[in-house]
Parts: structure tokens; C-alpha cells; sequence
């Protein structure tokens, strides 16, 4: 992108503007056209020399059009002129092909949101998309050199990242919405290996990432942070098959939120696959669990100013002390489940619309992290989860597991090679501690948490 | 519709692409000194038709096109892309990729010439080309069968997803190749309800073949499949926890291969010495009963390819013989590290990716026990039928995958459907645990995508039935 952002931004509603005009010349009822375009530069290296450096820009379309009810999407990356010629033809045709469904539309043109509304999220630093191939070299250089620099017995390495990248996006409807949306990222990632006993070898890694470049975690901490995880691992090994309380530290929690994030998802519920069906006003967590969805926090990966509608973002209760208050919905779910939407549409570049999280965050509680686990007499302290053993629509929760065995309150031999296993629902009813140590690396977070009993299957 | 997706540089395309553009741009890419060069051109038109409460409620297009660049100096990579193909676009891609070399003499690239390729689906008829009518007809077909065959179905929906891949690779070594890559999946998902109970089941396939699939393997029979799973998990009972006998039905097991011996056997993590199988040639890693190998050459499957993303050729590569360690699979990169040539499994999700040692269809080959032999043999223990998918720890072997479908061996008899478990294990261990091999052999019609790295490629599985001694299985029912 060799223009600044904004010109690229008035460029994109430009395109789409022209995109959907041609659509709606071509006999679309509804035409809507999302415009992305991104720019990063990404280096890796590995054993303190450089290993892949990348650099590239891209521009894409998608377009959603209806005839009546009847809805196509179609996406290019070729835009030129016969391209987007391609692109609304395949459309149209699609349209005439698929059957009227009566609960498609876009949303009244009464609910859009004008620019006037949208508040500053400081999603956008320029200092991002400014630094340098040999800055961002040095960085990751200075991360992996970090790692091996902690403790010899860090003897190999999957290597480190850094990536910078830099998009911005468009939408303009047929019903009078036009607006743009711009952000960037940075990440560092430290990826060290050390050798184990019996020949097995561990690999651990840490990260930092953030929209801001002076956010970011100094790289050679982040190299410090990801071999004092590595280490830590050495010499695991499975414990016997048990019933105990299971503590999730803030990334293996994140990963159960997660879960649950997509079975409130108004698709979800009106297609029977989510274990929440009719479970609004009913307790689905223990009385320490409050989730809010919160589009509208300065700075946080998921943060957005108007929906993949145009509705205007805000924030969405959806947990409040144990009770499910809302589901995630767009126009089309709300209409499904006779509801409203709560301004959780996504637009993929692709152009198909669904309900989706934005910064969906379990909150804080009370205590430290520390003070949690020493208030753990026996227990599994969970850093990293394996496999993808979820079924939504029954909520059955298996998956392998690894961490440290919790015994008198502090974290003592690593654990490996265990599955834990509990219904999702049981699993959110039973947490009895909630920490204070939410941080927001990614737009979906959770502090650490303790679920007072779960199935660990080992030896 | 026939004949409207064609690369624009292909023969007769607006940007076609000959040797001497080819050599032009490899030029460039070798002005700063690097030692190896390739341009990646590539085309995919893709298409999806969803089939939603009775109606066909949405189809999808999506064309993608791009050139991808890589110039490598030593063992580093400098890659760029860009999506269009006037020449000084190209030009500048190849110049940036270049900058990973800096300073040294500029390097001619070799002639290139057209590879000869082979043909491992040859389609009677790109599904892309046939009417969507045709794809909805079998989408409703899929519908109105799974609503027949049981009053507790309460939901059915149906996919239908097609696309083309058509690239060109040229190379600094003077190779240059041409391949046209069909891809259909088709996919029934049902929920079924009964006393306030839910659950869901599906069943899908597809391949790189056309619409014939369906003579074979008809809308109709996913579904039931599909109800007939839903159904048996209605009445599953909570799964046993810790370790026992399994064994693993043949055909989709073979995720176990792929995630127990696959990746680690990829020769990137071997060049890195970041593997479990790190120096482990000719050394016994597995039971003697273990013959596994990785085979881009299956007619019509989902994992084949005639030509890598590198422009080589690959065939049938054997990983494991009787046992005993026998090869990695290979890319350029580590196949000049391990002093020989790659067998042909360089590969990349698109333009936007540098490629790497990626699987094909990876196979455990059959042995000679009769499959009700080895069920009769366990005691007590878990019969695996399906799977969801798996995930491995390359660095000690260590994985996971989940069951979707699988039951009770009580007494040497198939008892109770299990809930959803997960089976951990260690992949060499695991494999030296193999103590009895069906002559069932069976390749999988599941729809396997394999995730390196964040990029993902279409693979093929495919194993007999199998017996391991000992797996820890996670469920939550603890042994009293």
C-alpha cells in the first residue's frame, strides 16, 4: 500500500460503491460489497540466522447480492475490469439459482450507523506499517537470542517470528450504508526447543502481539518468557487417572471461553448445534462467571466501531453472574430466533454474513493468580490444551492436556500426556475461583480460572 | 458455464506465460545473488452450494489468482506475491523477494523446459463446468433421504463445495510445469432429537474427481450414514478413562498415521532436528508389522497431486518398511541438506505461502488378521470407528484425537456407542504398540485438510484394521 491509509480507505468505499451500482444495474434487489486490502512484512529466523523474510500486499472483493429472497455471494482478488465483470455476473446467476428464503434481508435502513457515531477505537498506529525489514530482523533475532541466552539446555529452536501488517476494509450497501475501517498488528513469537530425557525433546513458546508497536513486549522477554516455559516442561510425565480440580491459566481458559463463545452464536442456536439452545434467563456458569462481549475497548484485537451490517457496535452482556443473558445475533439469526440483533454481525471477505464475537471477555475476579493456587490443596494447573475433542450440540468436552500437578498450593512436578474431560456446562457450573489476571492479547480472554472437579485420564 | 475459469496465464490466456518470461522474471530474481529461484503462478475458482431447511440458501463463487516469488541464499527464504500479472507487477515481486540476497554475483538462471506430468484425475467433466442445477438436484437428494429414513431427524443441511487449481511453476534448475487440480466435497450433517436428548452425525467425501462420484457413493447413502451415526449417539453412555486395548476401524484411522508418524516424518523437522524421528534412519521406530507410506499417485484422491508446488514429480514414497525407518518426505530446501532429490512433496496452501514438506495420502498398509480376530481378542477395551480430527506435538510424538464415533469391546464383542473421547498417546510408542494388523486394508472417503503453520492442504488417509496395546483414553468415567 503505497498511499497512507485514509486515501486507501476513500479508495475502497470508491470501489465498492461502483461494485454495488454495477450489481444493482444488473437487477440485484441488494447489493453489498466489502472491500479488503492488507499489507505485512513477516520475518522468521531460526539458530540466529535468518530463515524466511516475506513481504506483500493484497486487495480483495466480496459481494453479496439478493434477487427477491434469493442470496449469492461471489469474491475476487482479480480486479480488474473482466474480473469484477466475473464477479457480478457469477453473482447474479447464483442469485437465480438459490431459493427464496424469507427471513434474508439487511437490516431496516432506520438501524445503520452514520460516521458521526463511530467512536475512536485506536485501532490504527502509524508507527506500525513504518518499521523497517532490518528492525523488524533485529527484533526477532534479539528474541530467539534471548531464549538461548536463559539456559543452555535450550539447545534447538523452532525459531522466532515477528510480523507487521497493516488492513483496511470497506463496506457500502444498496441500502446506504458506506464506512471504512482501518487497524494494524504486530507480533513477536519465541518458539525454543530443549532436549528431555529418553530422546523426547519440548518445545514451548510465548508470544506478544498487539495493535500498537510500543505495546508490544520487549522481544528479548518475550525469548526469556517462551524458554522459562519450555524448561518448565522437562521431565513430564502422565499422572494417574483421577477425579480433581482442574486450575486453567489464562491461555488454556481463553481456549474454554472460546467454546462457549461459539455456542451463543445466534446461528448456532437456530441450527439446534449448541448445547445453549433455549437456555436464555438460565444459569449456564457458577455465580462467579460474568462474560461480556465488548466491542467498543480502545486498542483490543476485536474491537470495531459498526457491525459486518453497519449497525453500531456495543457492548453485550451475555453472562451475568452465572446466567445466560443474551445470544450473539445478526439480522438474520435475530430474525430466525424472533429477536433483535445485538450488532454481532460479521461480514467474511468472502462476503457471507454471521454472527460473531468481538472482544468477548470473561471478567476479572478478585484474587491473585497466586493466591488461587495456593489455595489449591491437589489439583492439574493446565497451560496447554491439544486435539479438538468439543461436541456443541451436547457440550461433551475431552481434550489432551498438559501443565503441572498443584500439590499444598504450589505448582510442582510437569504433567503430560493426560486428558481432562467434563460436559461444558458442567465445567462452567463448577468454577469456584476466578483471578485478576485478564490481560487482552486477543479478542477472546480469560483470566485464570479453577473448575472444582474434572476427569483426568492417564495411566 | 463450460470454459469460463481459465488462467490468465495459461496458453491462449490475456497474461499467458512462456519460457521466456518465465526466464525474464527468474532473472530478476537472482540479480542480488540468491542461489535458487521459483515463480508460482496459480488460478483456483471456487464454488459452494448450501442446502438449508428445504431450500438451497446460499451459493457461493470465489476466484483467487496470484504469483508467489521465492529466492532462496543459503537456507534463507526471501518470498513476495502480488495478485496481478502485467509483467512490471511481476517484476517488482521478483525484485523484492531478490533483497534476501544482497551483494553477491547474479546467478543466470538454466533453459527452463515443460515437465511431462501424469494424469491421477483425469474427470470425465470439471463439476465447475456442469450446471448448479445438477448440484442442487443432489443436495435435495441428500435432504429428502435423511428426513425419510427417521422421524427424529429434526435438522438436516447439505454442502456441495467444488474448485480448480490450476498453476504453473517455473524454476532456476530449468523445470517447468503445468497442473490443473479438480477438488469436490459433498457433506450431510443431521441432528436428531429424542426425549429432549440431541445429537448430531454427518457424513461426507469427494476427491479430486467430477460428478461420477456420486454413481458410486449417492447423496442417499451419506445421509443415512450420516442419521445412522446421529442415532447410535443418542444412546451412548459416558466413555472409560485410562489406559486399554483399542482398536481402530480401517479406512479413517489412518488421522492416527497422519498425526503419529506423518508429521514427524516431514523432513523439515528433520533438517532442524526439531522431530522425534531426528536421526533415526534405518533404526526400528515401529511394530514389524508397520509398512507406512505417503502416495501422491491414487487415482482420483483427495491427497494426489501429479505435480508438486515446486515442479517436482512425486510418486509413492516409503516412510516406514517392516518397521524400520526408511525416509522422510521431502521439499527442495531439505532434500539439498539431505543430499538427494525430492520426491515431490513440496507444497503451499497458495500463491500467498512459501512451500514445505507437506503429506499426499499417507498410509498404513495392510497385514494378515481377519478384523473379527482382533475384536475378539480384546478383553476390555475401545473399537474406534470415526474420527474428528488429531493434533501432534512434533517435538516428542506426543498427540491427541478426538472420536466421533466409537464403542465398548467387552469380552471380545463391539458393546455400547461411547460419547465424544478423545485418544492421547505418544506416536513412536504408539506404533511399537501395534500387535495386530487387519488384511482389511481401506482408504479413507473422508474429507482430511491438514494444517501446517497456518496453511492448509486437501490430504488422503488410508489404513487396515488395528490393534495397539495399550492407549490412554479420555473419558470420564474412572474405573472403581
Amino acid at each position: 500500500m503505497s498511499q497512507t491509509a485514509d486515501e486507501e480507505a476513500a479508495a475502497l468505499v470508491d470501489l465498492g460503491r461502483s461494485v454495488v451500482e454495477r450489481a444493482t444495474a444488473a437487477g440485484a434487489d441488494v447489493a453489498e460489497a466489502s472491500v479488503h486490502s492488507g499489507s505485512h512484512l513477516s520475518v522468521k529466523v531460526r539458530m540466529r540466522e535468518p530463515e524466511l523474510v516475506e513481504e506483500a500486499g493484497s486487495r480483495a472483493l466480496g459481494l453479496r447480492v439478493m434477487v427477491g429472497q434469493r442470496v449469492a455471494t461471489t469474491y475476487t482478488s482479480d480486479l480488474s475490469p473482466s474480473g469484477q465483470s466475473t464477479l457480478i455476473e457469477d453473482a447474479m446467476e447464483l442469485a437465480r439459482l438459490s431459493e427464496a428464503d424469507e427471513f434474508a434481508g439487511p437490516p431496516d435502513p432506520s438501524e445503520l450507523s452514520s460516521p458521526s457515531e463511530w467512536p475512536a477505537l485506536d485501532t490504527f498506529d502509524e508507527a506500525v506499517s513504518g518499521v523497517a525489514a532490518d528492525e523488524v530482523l533485529e527484533s526477532a533475532l534479539c528474541g530467539e537470542r534471548a531464549a538461548f541466552e536463559l539456559d543452555p539446555r535450550i539447545t534447538n529452536s523452532e525459531g522466532a517470528s515477528f510480523t507487521r501488517a497493516t488492513g483496511v476494509s470497506a463496506l457500502v450497501t444498496s441500502g446506504g450504508f458506506a464506512g471504512s475501517d482501518k487497524g494494524t498488528y504486530a507480533s513477536i513469537v519465541v518458539n525454543p526447543i530443549a532436549d528431555d530425557e529418553g530422546g523426547k525433546k519440548r518445545s514451548g513458546y510465548y508470544w506478544s502481539a498487539s495493535r500498537y508497536y510500543a505495546d508490544l513486549e520487549d522481544s528479548d522477554e518475550v525469548g526469556r518468557e517462551a524458554a522459562r516455559r519450555t524448561l518448565a516442561q522437562l521431565g513430564a510425565t502422565k499422572l494417574p487417572t483421577q477425579e480433581l480440580p482442574v486450575v486453567f491459566d489464562r491461555d488454556a481458559a481463553r481456549s474454554i471461553v472460546g467454546l462457549l463463545a461459539g455456542c451463543v452464536l445466534g446461528g448456532s442456536i437456530w441450527r439446534k448445534s449448541s448445547y445453549l439452545v433455549d437456555r436464555v434467563g438460565s444459569k449456564v456458569a457458577s455465580e462467579l462467571v460474568d462474560i461480556v462481549d465488548d466491542p467498543l475497548l480502545p486498542r483490543a484485537p476485536g474491537s470495531q466501531g459498526f457491525d459486518g451490517e453497519g449497525l453500531l457496535s456495543r457492548p453485550n452482556v451475555v453472562v451475568e453472574a452465572g446466567v445466560l443473558k443474551t445470544y450473539l445475533m445478526d439480522t438474520y439469526s435475530a430474525r430466525k430466533l424472533g429477536l433483535k440483533s445485538t450488532a454481532s454481525a460479521s461480514r467474511s471477505p468472502a462476503g457471507g454474513i454471521s454472527p460473531s464475537t468481538s472482544n468477548f471477555i470473561l471478567k476479572a475476579g478478585s484474587q491473585s493468580r497466586e493466591e488461587l493456587i495456593a489455595d489449591t490443596k491437589h489439583g492439574l494447573y493446565v497451560t496447554s490444551m491439544m486435539g479438538f475433542g468439543f461436541n456443541a450440540v451436547t457440550g461433551d468436552f475431552s481434550r489432551g492436556a498438559s501443565g503441572f500437578l498443584i500439590q499444598d498450593g504450589e505448582l510442582t512436578d510437569p504433567v503430560s500426556e493426560v486428558t481432562i474431560s467434563l460436559n461444558l456446562d458442567q465445567i462452567l457450573q463448577r468454577i469456584d475461583a476466578v483471578a485478576n489476571d485478564l490481560e487482552y492479547r486477543t479478542a477472546i480472554t480469560s483470566p485464570t480460572f479453577r473448575v472444582s472437579a474434572m476427569t483426568l485420564a492417564g495411566t | 458455464m463450460t470454459g469460463r475459469y481459465h488462467a490468465p496465464f495459461g496458453e491462449g490466456g490475456s497474461h499467458a506465460i512462456d519460457g521466456d518470461v518465465a526466464e525474464r522474471l527468474l532473472r530478476v530474481a537472482l540479480e542480488q545473488g540468491g542461489d535458487y529461484a521459483d515463480l508460482f503462478f496459480e488460478y483456483s475458482v471456487s464454488g459452494s452450494y448450501v442446502y438449508d431447511e428445504q431450500i438451497l440458501k446460499s451459493a457461493r463463487r470465489a476466484v483467487s489468482m496470484g504469483l508467489g516469488v521465492r529466492v532462496m541464499k543459503g537456507d534463507a527464504t526471501g518470498y513476495a506475491y502480488c495478485e496481478d500479472f502485467a509483467y512490471d507487477t511481476m517484476k517488482r515481486a521478483a525484485q523484492t523477494a531478490a533483497q534476501i540476497a544482497s551483494g553477491g554475483q547474479p546467478v543466470a538462471p538454466l533453459a527452463v523446459t515443460l515437465r511431462d506430468t501424469p494424469s491421477r484425475y483425469s474427470v470425465p467433466e470439471e463439476s465447475l463446468g456442469v450446471d448448479g442445477v445438477a448440484k442442487k438436484t443432489l443436495l435435495e437428494r441428500a435432504d429428502r433421504s435423511a428426513r425419510a429414513s427417521d422421524p427424529r431427524v429434526v435438522r438436516v443441511d447439505a454442502s456441495f463445495s467444488e474448485s480448480i487449481r490450476e498453476i504453473l511453476i517455473a524454476n532456476s534448475v530449468g523445470h517447468m510445469a503445468r497442473d490443473r487440480q479438480p477438488l469436490i466435497r459433498f457433506g450431510v450433517r443431521v441432528i436428531v432429537e429424542n426425549d429432549g436428548q440431541r445429537q448430531s452425525g454427518s457424513s461426507g467425501g469427494g476427491g479430486r474427481v467430477g460428478l461420477e462420484y456420486f454413481d458410486d457413493n449417492s447423496p442417499e447413502w451419506h445421509a443415512k450414514e450420516a442419521v445412522r451415526q446421529a442415532l447410535v449417539m443418542l444412546d451412548a453412555r459416558e466413555a472409560p478413562a485410562g489406559e486399554m486395548d483399542v482398536v481402530l476401524a480401517p479406512g479413517d484411522s489412518g488421522i492416527l498415521l497422519h498425526e503419529a508418524v506423518g508429521h514427524g516424518l516431514e523432513a523439515d523437522f528433520n533438517r532442524k532436528k526439531t522431530s522425534n524421528y531426528t536421526d533415526q534412519l534405518g533404526q526400528v521406530v515401529a511394530s514389524e508389522l508397520c509398512t507406512v507410506v505417503d502416495d501422491a499417485s491414487l487415482q482420483g484422491s483427495r491427497g494426489s497431486i501429479n505435480v508438486d508446488d515446486e515442479g517436482q514429480l512425486p510418486t509413492r514414497s516409503v516412510l516406514i518398511e517392516e518397521g524400520v525407518l526408511r525416509g522422510y518426505m521431502q521439499d527442495r530446501h531439505s532434500a539439498d541438506f539431505f543430499g538427494t532429490t525430492s520426491d515431490g512433496h513440496g507444497r503451499r496452501q497458495s500463491f500467498r505461502s512459501h512451500p514445505m514438506p507437506r503429506m499426499t495420502n499417507t498410509m498404513l498398509l495392510g497385514g494378515q488378521d481377519a478384523p473379527e480376530d482382533i475384536v475378539r481378542s480384546v478383553n476390555r477395551g475401545v473399537y474406534a470407528k470415526r474420527f474428528g480430527g488429531g493434533q501432534v506435538d512434533i517435538s516428542n510424538g506426543d498427540f491427541v484425537f478426538s472420536l466421533t464415533e466409537g464403542y465398548l469391546i467387552e469380552d471380545g464383542k463391539i458393546t455400547a456407542p461411547l460419547k465424544g473421547v478423545n485418544l492421547i498417546g505418544n506416536g513412536p510408542d504408539a506404533m511399537r504398540k501395534v500387535v495386530m494388523l487387519g488384511h482389511d486394508f481401506e482408504v479413507s472417503d473422508g474429507i482430511w485438510t491438514c494444517g501446517k503453520e497456518g496453511q492448509s492442504v486437501p490430504v488422503g488417509v488410508g489404513c487396515p484394521t488395528i490393534k495397539i496395546s495399550s492407549m490412554t483414553v479420555g473419558g470420564t468415567q474412572v474405573a472403581s
